[in-house]
């Protein structure tokens, strides 16, 4: 069993409307929508008989007013400045549990939150797992691992082949947790300077963590100076271009449709991205 | 002033609007360019600053003196993101975990534990065409951007307008980012994943409490739906640029769309004023 996931460094180059298309291609495989707090896979590929489960994860400070005696410390100790006129916001409590340790009067519990949920469904093309981190909750990380976690039995039960996971954009905390450990990394870019600016970073991260990578231009035509210097670039780092998407609005028309662009079209860009599957697939073998 | 620009989906301009909107203004006002998105930030690219300090931004991670540590486990027991593990022999640390607040080192029953500096990141800042720009960059490897996003903004002053730049998503890097702000333009493109995740980033902001309204970017593809949703919620769309391989040209080429295109300027300028009326009625309701 191989896993794949889809990145991008920059967000909106076109992750998902590559991933969608996988979905449709590949054979024998599980899908998994890692972008946790913006997750769009599910519009592509409408997943029905959902089986849902609470993500339940961190904490947060709170201060029971009838406990306490307002000596302050809590207020001294904390470094994310979440407590004030002895009362914690959530928004800003990092979890950490110091104020709930120091507190004199024991008069700070923390309580566990409910940070989101995470779904198994069916879809046309297979099993994905999915999840929708709770509104401005933190751990996408953990819950992101949550969703590779469950991807992995599936495929582990169902002698699956693939599992194909659509992670989100940046670097940071929830892009590691999707690229840690996978058999190979897939990165969208796009002929702006900003999208090569950014796949140098996401590359770098692709490196730190030893996962090899592929790259796929996509709306190469956008600007064909910019796609030279995103291959010259690459071929001095021996990374693969693996595919040149040009430019069409039948990316959008099917997105509108709610179907995956080779499902809605033949065309020059349904072409392009099954040519690159086949390529993930000979790389991945 | 403080407007944050955010949007949900990736790529849908944010940082074409941060930019511009910052241009348009240094004219008039004294205007602070702040790119809150630490992971890949990329208004430099447009601005071409030229960057005058540098800080290195570090988290303080525990350090322990084994010849004091009786092994006792508190600290291992207390710390919420096990970024510390204890041994019968060695006390363990995984610093990319730590978040540096601090407890296990207080709370060392043999004071056995000292803090020390592990980088995460730069801020940089500097000036570009007569106004302050300010960036964060996380390491490449690192995990944890809200620390930098807290360093960035440490250099808002509240004497002039200040832009901030926010990463994709809805999660805490944005809600840093985004929080304090006395207003938020949410910027988005009229396709289904473009709706999908503008819904997210407007229960965000809402739950921030902060106002926000719409740009409508690429106007001209996918559906009506996204304005359909706007009149619904009662969200304004303050401005709509339109679907253009022009705009689309010197964007790629990181040229600022008002460098570019100068008559978008006065659709930026006329923007802040309608923004700054928002901010203004707000404040004088509050007083009620």
């Amino acid at each position: 069993m191989k896993e794949i996931v889809i990145l991008s460094g920059k967000g909106g180059t076109g992750k998902t409307s590559v991933v969608g298309s996988f979905a449709a291609i590949a054979q024998n495989k599980v899908m998994a929508d890692c972008d946790v707090d913006a997750a769009d896979l599910h519009l592509i590929l409408s997943p029905s008989s959902k089986e849902e489960n609470e993500f339940q994860s961190g904490q947060v400070a709170v201060i029971d007013e009838d406990k306490c005696i307002q000596c302050g410390l809590c207020q001294d100790v904390c470094r994310f400045d979440a407590i004030s006129d002895f009362r914690v916001d959530p928004i800003s409590c990092e979890g950490c549990g110091f104020c709930s340790h120091v507190c004199p009067v024991e008069a700070i519990a923390m309580n566990e939150c409910k940070a989101g949920e995470w779904f198994i469904s069916n879809t046309k093309y297979g099993p994905l797992v999915n999840a929708r981190l709770g509104i401005a909750q933190e751990n996408s990380g953990k819950l992101v691992a949550l969703v590779r976690q469950h991807a992995k039995e599936i495929a582990e039960q169902g002698k699956l082949d693939y599992i194909i996971s659509d992670g989100p954009p940046g670097i940071g905390c929830p892009v590691i947790s999707s690229l840690s450990g996978t058999n190979l990394a897939l990165l969208v870019t796009e002929p702006t300077l900003s999208g090569i600016h950014d796949l140098e970073r996401v590359l770098g991260v692709c490196n730190h963590f030893g996962v090899p990578a592929l790259v796929c231009i996509n709306k190469y035509d956008l600007n064909e100076d910019n796609t030279r210097q995103i291959e010259n670039y690459c071929l001095k780092l021996g990374v693969e271009v693996a595919a040149k998407i040009p430019f069409d609005n039948v990316v959008t028309e099917a997105m509108v449709k709610g179907l995956s662009v080779v499902e809605y079209s033949d065309g020059r860009v349904a072409q392009e991205i099954k040519s690159l599957w086949h390529k993930v697939a000979e790389v991945l073998a | 002033m403080i407007i944050s620009v955010a949007s949900g989906k990736g790529g849908t301009g944010k940082t074409l609007v941060a930019t511009s909107l910052a241009l348009s203004l240094k004219d008039t006002c004294d205007v602070q360019l702040l790119d809150c998105d630490v992971e890949e930030p990329n208004d430099h690219v447009f601005m071409k600053p030229t960057i005058t300090r540098s800080e290195a931004v570090s988290i303080p991670v525990p350090s322990v003196d084994e010849e004091k540590c009786t092994h006792c486990g508190k600290c291992g027991e207390i710390c919420a993101f096990n970024a510390i593990a204890v041994t019968k022999q060695k006390v363990l640390v995984f610093p990319e975990l730590c978040h540096g607040c601090g407890a296990c080192s207080y709370l060392c029953p043999e004071k056995a534990i000292s803090e020390v500096a592990n980088n995460i990141g730069v801020i940089e800042a500097g000036n570009a065409n007569g106004l302050d720009f300010i960036h964060g960059k996380l390491d490449v490897g690192q995990m944890m951007a809200p620390p930098i996003i807290r360093k960035v903004k440490g250099l808002i002053d509240k004497d002039k307008v200040t832009i901030i730049d926010a990463s994709p998503g809805t999660s805490c890097p944005v809600v840093e980012a985004v929080k304090d702000s006395d207003f938020c333009l949410l910027v988005t493109e009229p396709t289904p994943f473009g709706l999908n995740d503008l819904i997210l980033a407007v229960e965000t902001v809402r739950q921030l409490g902060i106002t926000c309204s719409i740009i409508l970017n690429r106007a001209g593809v996918g559906d009506g739906k996204t304005e359909e949703y706007c009149l619904r919620e009662n969200l304004p769309i303050m401005l709509t640029i339109p679907l253009d391989t022009g705009i689309a040209s010197f964007y790629s080429r990181g040229v600022p769309l008002v460098e570019g295109m100068p008559q978008f300027k006065n659709s930026f300028i006329e923007l802040f004023d309608k923004i700054g009326e928002v901010v203004n009625e707000g404040n004088s309701n509050s007083k009620w």
